[in-house]
Protein backbone atom coordinates (compact mmCIF):
# COMPACT_ATOMS: atom_id res chain seq x y z
CA UNK A 1 0.00 0.00 0.00
CA UNK A 2 1.45 3.38 -0.95
CA UNK A 3 1.88 6.01 1.78
CA UNK A 4 -1.10 8.35 2.02
CA UNK A 5 -0.03 9.71 5.36
CA UNK A 6 3.74 9.91 5.62
CA UNK A 7 5.12 10.78 9.04
CA UNK A 8 8.83 11.40 9.39
CA UNK A 9 9.76 13.00 12.69
CA UNK A 10 13.50 13.32 13.16
CA UNK A 11 13.15 14.89 16.57
CA UNK A 12 10.48 16.43 18.73
CA UNK A 13 11.52 17.97 22.03
CA UNK A 14 9.67 19.18 25.08
CA UNK A 15 12.18 21.70 26.41
CA UNK A 16 15.48 19.91 26.85
CA UNK A 17 13.87 16.48 26.71
CA UNK A 18 13.57 14.54 23.48
CA UNK A 19 10.11 12.92 23.31
CA UNK A 20 10.17 11.57 19.78
CA UNK A 21 13.22 10.70 17.78
CA UNK A 22 13.62 8.96 14.45
CA UNK A 23 9.97 8.09 14.07
CA UNK A 24 9.00 7.10 10.54
CA UNK A 25 5.54 5.80 9.84
CA UNK A 26 3.70 5.43 6.57
CA UNK A 27 -0.03 4.83 6.54
CA UNK A 28 -1.92 3.79 3.43
CA UNK A 29 -5.19 5.34 2.29
CA UNK A 30 -8.11 3.77 4.11
CA UNK A 31 -5.80 1.94 6.48
CA UNK A 32 -6.58 1.76 10.19
CA UNK A 33 -3.40 1.81 12.25
CA UNK A 34 -3.24 1.54 16.02
CA UNK A 35 -0.35 2.90 18.05
CA UNK A 36 0.38 1.04 21.27
CA UNK A 37 3.17 1.49 23.76
CA UNK A 38 3.95 2.40 27.32
CA UNK A 39 2.73 5.68 28.79
CA UNK A 40 5.03 8.56 27.97
CA UNK A 41 6.44 7.01 24.82
CA UNK A 42 5.10 9.91 22.76
CA UNK A 43 1.95 8.47 21.22
CA UNK A 44 -0.23 11.46 22.07
CA UNK A 45 2.55 13.88 21.13
CA UNK A 46 2.71 12.14 17.76
CA UNK A 47 -1.03 12.67 17.22
CA UNK A 48 -0.79 16.35 18.26
CA UNK A 49 2.05 16.78 15.81
CA UNK A 50 0.18 15.12 12.94
CA UNK A 51 -2.92 17.18 13.80
CA UNK A 52 -0.84 20.33 13.51
CA UNK A 53 -1.38 21.42 17.12
CA UNK A 54 2.28 20.94 17.89
CA UNK A 55 4.43 22.47 15.16
CA UNK A 56 7.87 22.66 16.73
CA UNK A 57 9.68 19.57 15.53
CA UNK A 58 12.30 18.52 13.04
CA UNK A 59 10.88 16.47 10.22
CA UNK A 60 7.80 16.51 8.04
CA UNK A 61 4.26 15.14 7.93
CA UNK A 62 2.86 14.68 4.44
CA UNK A 63 -0.67 13.91 3.40
CA UNK A 64 -0.97 12.61 -0.12
CA UNK A 65 2.38 14.24 -0.89
CA UNK A 66 1.39 17.61 0.56
CA UNK A 67 3.33 18.78 3.62
CA UNK A 68 1.13 19.63 6.58
CA UNK A 69 2.22 22.79 8.35
CA UNK A 70 -0.59 23.16 10.88
CA UNK A 71 -4.17 22.09 11.56
CA UNK A 72 -5.73 20.95 8.31
CA UNK A 73 -9.33 20.42 7.20
CA UNK A 74 -8.34 17.00 5.86
CA UNK A 75 -7.20 15.83 9.28
CA UNK A 76 -9.72 15.33 12.10
CA UNK A 77 -8.87 14.61 15.70
CA UNK A 78 -10.95 13.02 18.45
CA UNK A 79 -9.45 13.60 21.88
CA UNK A 80 -9.39 11.32 24.89
CA UNK A 81 -12.02 13.52 26.59
CA UNK A 82 -14.99 14.64 24.46
CA UNK A 83 -14.07 18.34 24.85
CA UNK A 84 -17.55 19.52 23.89
CA UNK A 85 -18.27 23.21 24.41
CA UNK A 86 -20.74 23.19 27.31
CA UNK A 87 -22.52 26.38 26.19
CA UNK A 88 -23.36 24.98 22.74
CA UNK A 89 -25.99 22.38 21.97
CA UNK A 90 -24.78 18.98 20.83
CA UNK A 91 -25.58 19.80 17.18
CA UNK A 92 -23.79 23.16 17.44
CA UNK A 93 -20.79 21.30 18.80
CA UNK A 94 -20.84 18.95 15.83
CA UNK A 95 -20.81 21.83 13.33
CA UNK A 96 -18.25 23.84 15.31
CA UNK A 97 -15.52 23.41 12.71
CA UNK A 98 -17.75 24.52 9.82
CA UNK A 99 -16.92 28.20 10.02
CA UNK A 100 -19.11 29.72 7.40
CA UNK A 101 -22.30 27.83 6.75
CA UNK A 102 -22.95 25.37 9.53
CA UNK A 103 -25.17 22.59 8.21
CA UNK A 104 -27.28 21.58 11.19
CA UNK A 105 -29.24 19.08 9.11
CA UNK A 106 -26.03 17.22 8.42
CA UNK A 107 -25.14 17.44 12.10
CA UNK A 108 -28.44 15.79 13.02
CA UNK A 109 -27.83 13.08 10.40
CA UNK A 110 -24.36 12.42 11.83
CA UNK A 111 -25.78 12.32 15.34
CA UNK A 112 -28.29 9.75 14.18
CA UNK A 113 -25.45 7.74 12.65
CA UNK A 114 -23.58 7.71 15.96
CA UNK A 115 -26.71 6.73 17.87
CA UNK A 116 -27.68 10.13 19.22
CA UNK A 117 -30.91 10.69 17.33
CA UNK A 118 -32.93 13.43 19.01
CA UNK A 119 -30.01 14.74 21.06
CA UNK A 120 -29.07 17.60 18.73
CA UNK A 121 -30.77 20.25 20.83
CA UNK A 122 -29.55 18.88 24.17
CA UNK A 123 -26.72 20.48 26.10
CA UNK A 124 -23.55 18.47 26.72
CA UNK A 125 -24.35 18.33 30.45
CA UNK A 126 -27.31 16.13 29.60
CA UNK A 127 -25.11 13.47 27.98
CA UNK A 128 -23.38 10.51 29.60
CA UNK A 129 -19.65 10.04 29.03
CA UNK A 130 -20.23 7.56 26.23
CA UNK A 131 -22.83 9.76 24.55
CA UNK A 132 -20.51 12.77 24.76
CA UNK A 133 -17.77 10.75 23.09
CA UNK A 134 -20.21 9.76 20.32
CA UNK A 135 -20.92 13.46 19.79
CA UNK A 136 -17.16 14.11 19.66
CA UNK A 137 -16.82 11.43 16.97
CA UNK A 138 -19.65 13.06 15.02
CA UNK A 139 -17.78 16.37 15.27
CA UNK A 140 -14.61 14.65 14.04
CA UNK A 141 -16.51 13.36 11.00
CA UNK A 142 -18.45 16.56 10.21
CA UNK A 143 -15.82 18.17 7.98
CA UNK A 144 -15.33 14.88 6.10
CA UNK A 145 -11.60 14.61 6.78
CA UNK A 146 -9.51 12.07 4.91
CA UNK A 147 -7.58 11.21 8.04
CA UNK A 148 -9.06 10.71 11.49
CA UNK A 149 -6.74 10.73 14.49
CA UNK A 150 -8.04 9.30 17.75
CA UNK A 151 -6.26 9.68 21.08
CA UNK A 152 -7.48 6.93 23.40
CA UNK A 153 -11.05 7.94 22.59
CA UNK A 154 -12.73 5.10 24.46
CA UNK A 155 -10.55 4.89 27.55
CA UNK A 156 -13.00 6.65 29.86
CA UNK A 157 -16.12 4.64 29.05
CA UNK A 158 -17.38 1.30 30.34
CA UNK A 159 -16.58 -1.94 28.52
CA UNK A 160 -20.01 -2.29 26.91
CA UNK A 161 -20.07 1.28 25.62
CA UNK A 162 -16.48 0.86 24.45
CA UNK A 163 -17.44 -2.09 22.24
CA UNK A 164 -20.36 -0.13 20.79
CA UNK A 165 -18.12 2.85 20.07
CA UNK A 166 -15.46 0.63 18.50
CA UNK A 167 -18.07 -0.83 16.13
CA UNK A 168 -19.33 2.65 15.38
CA UNK A 169 -15.84 3.85 14.56
CA UNK A 170 -15.05 0.80 12.44
CA UNK A 171 -18.26 1.24 10.43
CA UNK A 172 -17.83 5.00 9.99
CA UNK A 173 -14.20 4.61 8.92
CA UNK A 174 -14.79 1.76 6.50
CA UNK A 175 -17.87 3.36 4.93
CA UNK A 176 -15.92 6.55 4.26
CA UNK A 177 -12.59 4.96 3.38
CA UNK A 178 -11.05 6.96 6.23
CA UNK A 179 -7.41 6.66 7.09
CA UNK A 180 -7.27 6.21 10.85
CA UNK A 181 -4.46 6.57 13.35
CA UNK A 182 -5.62 5.37 16.76
CA UNK A 183 -3.69 5.63 20.01
CA UNK A 184 -4.81 3.04 22.50
CA UNK A 185 -3.65 1.12 25.56
CA UNK A 186 -6.11 -1.65 24.88
CA UNK A 187 -4.46 -4.42 22.87
CA UNK A 188 -7.81 -6.12 22.14
CA UNK A 189 -9.13 -2.83 20.80
CA UNK A 190 -6.06 -2.36 18.66
CA UNK A 191 -6.36 -5.84 17.19
CA UNK A 192 -10.12 -5.60 16.65
CA UNK A 193 -10.03 -2.28 14.85
CA UNK A 194 -6.75 -2.20 13.03
CA UNK A 195 -5.24 -3.34 9.80
CA UNK A 196 -1.88 -2.79 11.46
CA UNK A 197 -0.72 -2.43 15.05
CA UNK A 198 2.39 -0.33 15.60
CA UNK A 199 4.33 -0.78 18.81
CA UNK A 200 6.22 2.29 19.90
CA UNK A 201 9.35 1.96 21.98
CA UNK A 202 9.94 3.71 25.29
CA UNK A 203 11.14 7.32 25.27
CA UNK A 204 12.06 8.78 22.83
CA UNK A 205 9.73 6.51 20.95
CA UNK A 206 10.75 5.12 17.57
CA UNK A 207 8.65 2.35 16.05
CA UNK A 208 9.70 -0.90 17.66
CA UNK A 209 7.54 -3.43 15.83
CA UNK A 210 4.58 -3.68 13.50
CA UNK A 211 1.91 -6.36 13.32
CA UNK A 212 -0.43 -6.75 10.39
CA UNK A 213 -3.98 -7.91 10.97
CA UNK A 214 -5.51 -9.48 7.84
CA UNK A 215 -8.70 -10.65 9.51
CA UNK A 216 -11.66 -9.86 7.23
CA UNK A 217 -14.62 -7.66 8.18
CA UNK A 218 -16.95 -8.07 9.92
CA UNK A 219 -14.63 -9.28 12.65
CA UNK A 220 -15.48 -11.49 15.56
CA UNK A 221 -14.08 -10.39 18.87
CA UNK A 222 -13.93 -13.93 20.25
CA UNK A 223 -11.84 -15.22 17.37
CA UNK A 224 -9.51 -12.22 17.45
CA UNK A 225 -8.89 -12.69 21.17
CA UNK A 226 -7.60 -16.17 20.36
CA UNK A 227 -5.46 -15.06 17.41
CA UNK A 228 -1.68 -15.36 17.70
CA UNK A 229 -1.46 -11.59 17.21
CA UNK A 230 -2.21 -10.79 20.83
CA UNK A 231 0.56 -12.89 22.42
CA UNK A 232 2.99 -11.58 19.81
CA UNK A 233 2.16 -7.95 20.66
CA UNK A 234 2.23 -8.64 24.40
CA UNK A 235 5.61 -10.38 24.10
CA UNK A 236 7.02 -7.38 22.25
CA UNK A 237 5.58 -5.00 24.84
CA UNK A 238 7.20 -7.02 27.63
CA UNK A 239 10.48 -7.04 25.74
CA UNK A 240 10.37 -3.23 25.44
CA UNK A 241 9.70 -2.87 29.16
CA UNK A 242 12.47 -5.27 30.02
CA UNK A 243 15.05 -2.98 28.38
CA UNK B 1 -22.68 -3.00 5.38
CA UNK B 2 -23.98 -3.74 8.81
CA UNK B 3 -24.87 -0.63 10.71
CA UNK B 4 -24.15 -0.67 14.39
CA UNK B 5 -25.60 2.62 15.47
CA UNK B 6 -27.92 2.33 18.41
CA UNK B 7 -30.52 4.94 19.07
CA UNK B 8 -31.26 6.15 22.56
CA UNK B 9 -34.21 8.10 23.80
CA UNK B 10 -33.89 11.84 23.38
CA UNK B 11 -33.31 13.68 26.63
CA UNK B 12 -35.96 15.68 28.33
CA UNK B 13 -35.60 19.40 27.81
CA UNK B 14 -33.82 21.07 30.70
CA UNK B 15 -36.39 22.09 33.23
CA UNK B 16 -36.44 25.57 34.60
CA UNK B 17 -35.67 25.71 38.29
CA UNK B 18 -38.97 25.55 40.13
CA UNK B 19 -39.83 28.79 41.88
CA UNK B 20 -40.30 28.36 45.60
CA UNK B 21 -43.56 29.70 46.86
CA UNK B 22 -43.94 30.81 50.46
CA UNK B 23 -41.93 32.98 52.81
CA UNK B 24 -38.61 33.96 51.21
CA UNK B 25 -35.97 32.97 53.76
CA UNK B 26 -33.84 35.97 52.82
CA UNK B 27 -36.38 38.26 54.51
CA UNK B 28 -36.10 36.48 57.84
CA UNK B 29 -33.09 38.40 59.24
CA UNK B 30 -34.26 41.88 58.12
CA UNK B 31 -37.75 41.18 59.55
CA UNK B 32 -36.29 40.06 62.89
CA UNK B 33 -34.01 43.12 63.01
CA UNK B 34 -36.92 45.47 62.27
CA UNK B 35 -39.14 43.90 64.92
CA UNK B 36 -36.25 43.94 67.42
CA UNK B 37 -35.53 47.62 66.74
CA UNK B 38 -39.18 48.62 66.99
CA UNK B 39 -39.70 46.73 70.24
CA UNK B 40 -36.33 47.88 71.68
CA UNK B 41 -37.02 51.56 71.04
CA UNK B 42 -40.65 51.44 72.19
CA UNK B 43 -39.58 49.66 75.38
CA UNK B 44 -37.06 52.44 76.01
CA UNK B 45 -34.04 50.11 75.76
CA UNK B 46 -32.49 52.22 72.98
CA UNK B 47 -32.78 56.02 72.72
CA UNK B 48 -34.97 56.95 69.72
CA UNK B 49 -32.71 59.85 68.66
CA UNK B 50 -29.86 57.37 68.07
CA UNK B 51 -31.93 54.53 66.61
CA UNK B 52 -35.30 55.66 65.35
CA UNK B 53 -37.84 52.81 65.23
CA UNK B 54 -38.61 51.35 61.79
CA UNK B 55 -42.05 52.98 61.89
CA UNK B 56 -40.37 56.41 62.16
CA UNK B 57 -37.99 55.57 59.34
CA UNK B 58 -40.99 54.57 57.25
CA UNK B 59 -42.60 57.90 58.02
CA UNK B 60 -39.41 59.73 57.01
CA UNK B 61 -39.30 57.74 53.79
CA UNK B 62 -42.86 58.66 53.04
CA UNK B 63 -42.08 62.34 53.77
CA UNK B 64 -38.98 62.12 51.56
CA UNK B 65 -41.04 60.54 48.82
CA UNK B 66 -43.13 63.68 48.68
CA UNK B 67 -40.07 65.90 48.91
CA UNK B 68 -37.73 64.91 46.12
CA UNK B 69 -36.67 61.36 47.04
CA UNK B 70 -37.08 60.22 43.42
CA UNK B 71 -34.58 62.89 42.37
CA UNK B 72 -32.02 61.67 44.93
CA UNK B 73 -32.48 58.02 43.95
CA UNK B 74 -32.42 58.89 40.25
CA UNK B 75 -29.22 60.96 40.58
CA UNK B 76 -27.41 58.20 42.46
CA UNK B 77 -28.65 55.48 40.12
CA UNK B 78 -27.60 57.41 37.03
CA UNK B 79 -24.13 58.02 38.51
CA UNK B 80 -23.75 54.33 39.33
CA UNK B 81 -24.94 53.33 35.85
CA UNK B 82 -22.58 55.74 34.11
CA UNK B 83 -19.58 54.91 36.32
CA UNK B 84 -20.19 51.17 36.15
CA UNK B 85 -20.55 51.28 32.36
CA UNK B 86 -17.35 53.32 31.98
CA UNK B 87 -15.37 51.08 34.35
CA UNK B 88 -16.65 47.94 32.66
CA UNK B 89 -15.96 49.21 29.14
CA UNK B 90 -12.36 49.85 30.13
CA UNK B 91 -11.93 46.67 32.17
CA UNK B 92 -13.17 44.22 29.52
CA UNK B 93 -10.59 44.94 26.80
CA UNK B 94 -7.75 45.68 29.24
CA UNK B 95 -8.47 42.47 31.17
CA UNK B 96 -8.53 40.47 27.95
CA UNK B 97 -5.29 42.06 26.79
CA UNK B 98 -3.50 41.35 30.07
CA UNK B 99 -4.84 37.77 30.17
CA UNK B 100 -3.73 36.98 26.63
CA UNK B 101 -0.47 38.89 26.34
CA UNK B 102 2.44 38.37 28.73
CA UNK B 103 4.06 41.67 27.77
CA UNK B 104 0.82 43.58 28.41
CA UNK B 105 0.58 41.78 31.75
CA UNK B 106 4.12 42.86 32.65
CA UNK B 107 3.31 46.47 31.71
CA UNK B 108 -0.17 46.92 33.19
CA UNK B 109 -0.79 44.41 35.93
CA UNK B 110 1.65 45.61 38.64
CA UNK B 111 0.28 49.17 38.37
CA UNK B 112 -3.32 47.97 38.40
CA UNK B 113 -2.69 45.85 41.48
CA UNK B 114 -1.17 48.87 43.26
CA UNK B 115 -4.04 51.16 42.23
CA UNK B 116 -6.55 48.54 43.34
CA UNK B 117 -5.27 48.80 46.89
CA UNK B 118 -6.09 52.52 47.17
CA UNK B 119 -9.21 53.12 49.30
CA UNK B 120 -12.06 54.97 47.60
CA UNK B 121 -11.91 57.99 49.93
CA UNK B 122 -8.25 58.56 49.10
CA UNK B 123 -9.22 59.44 45.53
CA UNK B 124 -11.85 61.99 46.48
CA UNK B 125 -9.72 65.10 47.25
CA UNK B 126 -7.59 64.57 44.18
CA UNK B 127 -10.56 64.06 41.86
CA UNK B 128 -12.21 67.18 43.29
CA UNK B 129 -9.03 69.14 42.64
CA UNK B 130 -8.72 67.87 39.10
CA UNK B 131 -12.34 67.79 37.96
CA UNK B 132 -14.16 70.21 40.29
CA UNK B 133 -17.40 69.36 42.06
CA UNK B 134 -19.44 68.53 38.98
CA UNK B 135 -20.58 65.06 37.87
CA UNK B 136 -17.24 64.09 36.31
CA UNK B 137 -15.29 63.32 39.52
CA UNK B 138 -18.19 61.27 40.91
CA UNK B 139 -18.54 59.16 37.79
CA UNK B 140 -14.77 58.72 37.54
CA UNK B 141 -14.60 57.56 41.16
CA UNK B 142 -17.41 55.06 40.59
CA UNK B 143 -15.71 53.88 37.39
CA UNK B 144 -12.50 53.28 39.38
CA UNK B 145 -14.48 51.23 41.88
CA UNK B 146 -16.14 49.12 39.19
CA UNK B 147 -13.02 48.72 37.07
CA UNK B 148 -10.92 46.46 39.29
CA UNK B 149 -13.37 43.64 40.09
CA UNK B 150 -14.38 43.43 36.42
CA UNK B 151 -10.74 43.50 35.32
CA UNK B 152 -9.85 40.76 37.80
CA UNK B 153 -12.84 38.68 36.68
CA UNK B 154 -11.88 38.94 33.02
CA UNK B 155 -8.22 38.09 33.66
CA UNK B 156 -9.05 35.14 35.92
CA UNK B 157 -11.77 33.94 33.55
CA UNK B 158 -9.62 33.92 30.44
CA UNK B 159 -6.60 32.49 32.27
CA UNK B 160 -8.78 29.70 33.60
CA UNK B 161 -10.14 28.58 30.24
CA UNK B 162 -9.58 24.86 29.76
CA UNK B 163 -6.65 24.39 27.37
CA UNK B 164 -8.48 21.43 25.89
CA UNK B 165 -11.25 23.70 24.62
CA UNK B 166 -8.86 26.23 23.08
CA UNK B 167 -7.09 23.32 21.36
CA UNK B 168 -10.38 22.37 19.71
CA UNK B 169 -10.63 25.95 18.45
CA UNK B 170 -7.07 25.81 17.14
CA UNK B 171 -7.71 22.42 15.54
CA UNK B 172 -10.52 24.02 13.56
CA UNK B 173 -8.21 26.87 12.56
CA UNK B 174 -10.15 29.65 14.23
CA UNK B 175 -8.47 33.02 13.71
CA UNK B 176 -7.54 34.81 16.98
CA UNK B 177 -10.64 37.02 17.09
CA UNK B 178 -12.98 34.10 16.37
CA UNK B 179 -11.17 32.04 19.01
CA UNK B 180 -11.74 34.86 21.52
CA UNK B 181 -15.41 35.24 20.56
CA UNK B 182 -16.36 31.59 20.18
CA UNK B 183 -14.22 29.93 22.83
CA UNK B 184 -12.46 32.24 25.29
CA UNK B 185 -15.29 34.66 26.01
CA UNK B 186 -18.04 32.09 26.62
CA UNK B 187 -15.68 29.91 28.64
CA UNK B 188 -14.61 32.91 30.72
CA UNK B 189 -18.18 34.15 31.15
CA UNK B 190 -18.81 32.69 34.65
CA UNK B 191 -15.79 34.53 36.05
CA UNK B 192 -16.55 37.69 34.05
CA UNK B 193 -20.10 37.76 35.40
CA UNK B 194 -18.82 37.33 38.97
CA UNK B 195 -16.51 40.27 38.30
CA UNK B 196 -19.42 42.32 36.97
CA UNK B 197 -21.50 41.56 40.06
CA UNK B 198 -18.65 42.55 42.38
CA UNK B 199 -17.98 45.62 40.25
CA UNK B 200 -21.59 46.73 40.46
CA UNK B 201 -21.62 46.29 44.20
CA UNK B 202 -18.42 48.35 44.54
CA UNK B 203 -19.89 50.98 42.21
CA UNK B 204 -22.67 51.57 44.76
CA UNK B 205 -20.11 51.85 47.56
CA UNK B 206 -17.92 54.28 45.64
CA UNK B 207 -21.02 56.29 44.74
CA UNK B 208 -21.64 56.97 48.43
CA UNK B 209 -18.01 58.03 48.89
CA UNK B 210 -18.35 60.39 45.92
CA UNK B 211 -21.61 61.92 47.12
CA UNK B 212 -20.56 62.28 50.74
CA UNK B 213 -18.08 64.99 49.89
CA UNK B 214 -19.52 67.16 47.19
CA UNK B 215 -23.10 66.70 46.09
CA UNK B 216 -26.39 68.47 46.32
CA UNK B 217 -28.43 65.45 45.29
CA UNK B 218 -28.20 61.73 45.78
CA UNK B 219 -28.35 59.18 48.58
CA UNK B 220 -24.85 60.08 49.79
CA UNK B 221 -26.00 63.68 50.04
CA UNK B 222 -29.02 62.52 52.10
CA UNK B 223 -26.61 60.80 54.50
CA UNK B 224 -24.55 63.98 54.90
CA UNK B 225 -27.69 66.04 55.27
CA UNK B 226 -29.00 63.67 57.95
CA UNK B 227 -25.69 63.85 59.82
CA UNK B 228 -25.54 67.65 59.69
CA UNK B 229 -29.12 67.97 60.95
CA UNK B 230 -28.70 65.10 63.45
CA UNK B 231 -31.55 63.21 61.79
CA UNK B 232 -30.79 59.55 62.34
CA UNK B 233 -34.11 58.65 60.66
CA UNK B 234 -32.97 60.26 57.37
CA UNK B 235 -29.58 58.60 57.58
CA UNK B 236 -31.22 55.22 58.18
CA UNK B 237 -33.74 55.84 55.41
CA UNK B 238 -30.84 56.52 53.01
CA UNK B 239 -29.05 53.39 54.22
CA UNK B 240 -32.18 51.29 53.72
CA UNK B 241 -32.57 52.68 50.21
CA UNK B 242 -28.92 51.94 49.44
CA UNK B 243 -29.42 48.36 50.62
CA UNK B 244 -32.58 47.96 48.55
CA UNK B 245 -31.05 49.44 45.41
CA UNK B 246 -27.86 47.40 45.80
CA UNK B 247 -29.86 44.24 46.32
CA UNK B 248 -32.15 44.99 43.37
CA UNK B 249 -29.26 45.59 40.99
CA UNK B 250 -27.46 42.48 42.24
CA UNK B 251 -30.62 40.41 41.78
CA UNK B 252 -30.86 41.67 38.21
CA UNK B 253 -27.24 40.60 37.60
CA UNK B 254 -27.96 37.25 39.23
CA UNK B 255 -30.94 36.71 36.94
CA UNK B 256 -28.75 37.53 33.96
CA UNK B 257 -26.14 35.09 35.26
CA UNK B 258 -28.71 32.30 35.62
CA UNK B 259 -29.95 32.95 32.09
CA UNK B 260 -26.54 33.16 30.43
CA UNK B 261 -24.98 30.31 32.38
CA UNK B 262 -27.85 27.84 32.13
CA UNK B 263 -25.41 25.52 30.35
CA UNK B 264 -23.27 25.10 33.46
CA UNK B 265 -23.17 21.65 34.99
CA UNK B 266 -22.31 22.60 38.53
CA UNK B 267 -22.91 20.82 41.80
CA UNK B 268 -24.85 23.77 43.24
CA UNK B 269 -27.12 24.03 40.21
CA UNK B 270 -27.89 20.33 40.32
CA UNK B 271 -28.23 19.69 44.01
CA UNK B 272 -29.47 22.81 45.68
CA UNK B 273 -31.52 24.84 43.24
Amino acid sequence: MSAFLDIAIDEKRHGARSVLRGLHLKVGQGEIVSLVGASGCGKSTLLSTVAGLDREYRGAVRLDGRQLTGPDADVGLVFQAPRLFPWLTVAQNVVFGGHHRPNLERAHALLEEVGLKGYGDALPKQLSGGQAQRAAIARGLYLEPHVLLLDEPFSAVDAFTRMRLQDLLADAARQRGLTVLLVTHDIDEAIYLSDRVVLMDGVPGPVRAEFTNDAPWPRERGKLALSPLKPAILDSLHAVHAI
Amino acid sequence: MEHHAITLDAPARPQRARRRIGFPLGLLLPALALIGAEVGVRAGLVPANLLPPPSAILESLSWLLENGLAGHVGASTLRVAAGFAAGTLLALPLGALVALNRRAEAIFDPSFQALRAIPSLAWVPLLLLWFGIDEAPKIILIAIGAFFPVYMGVVAGIRGVDRGLTEVGLLYRLPPLALARRVLLPAALPSVLTGLRNGLSLAWMFMVAAELIAASRGLGYLLTDGRESSRADIMLAAIVLLALLGKASDSAMQALERRWLAWRDSYVDKETR
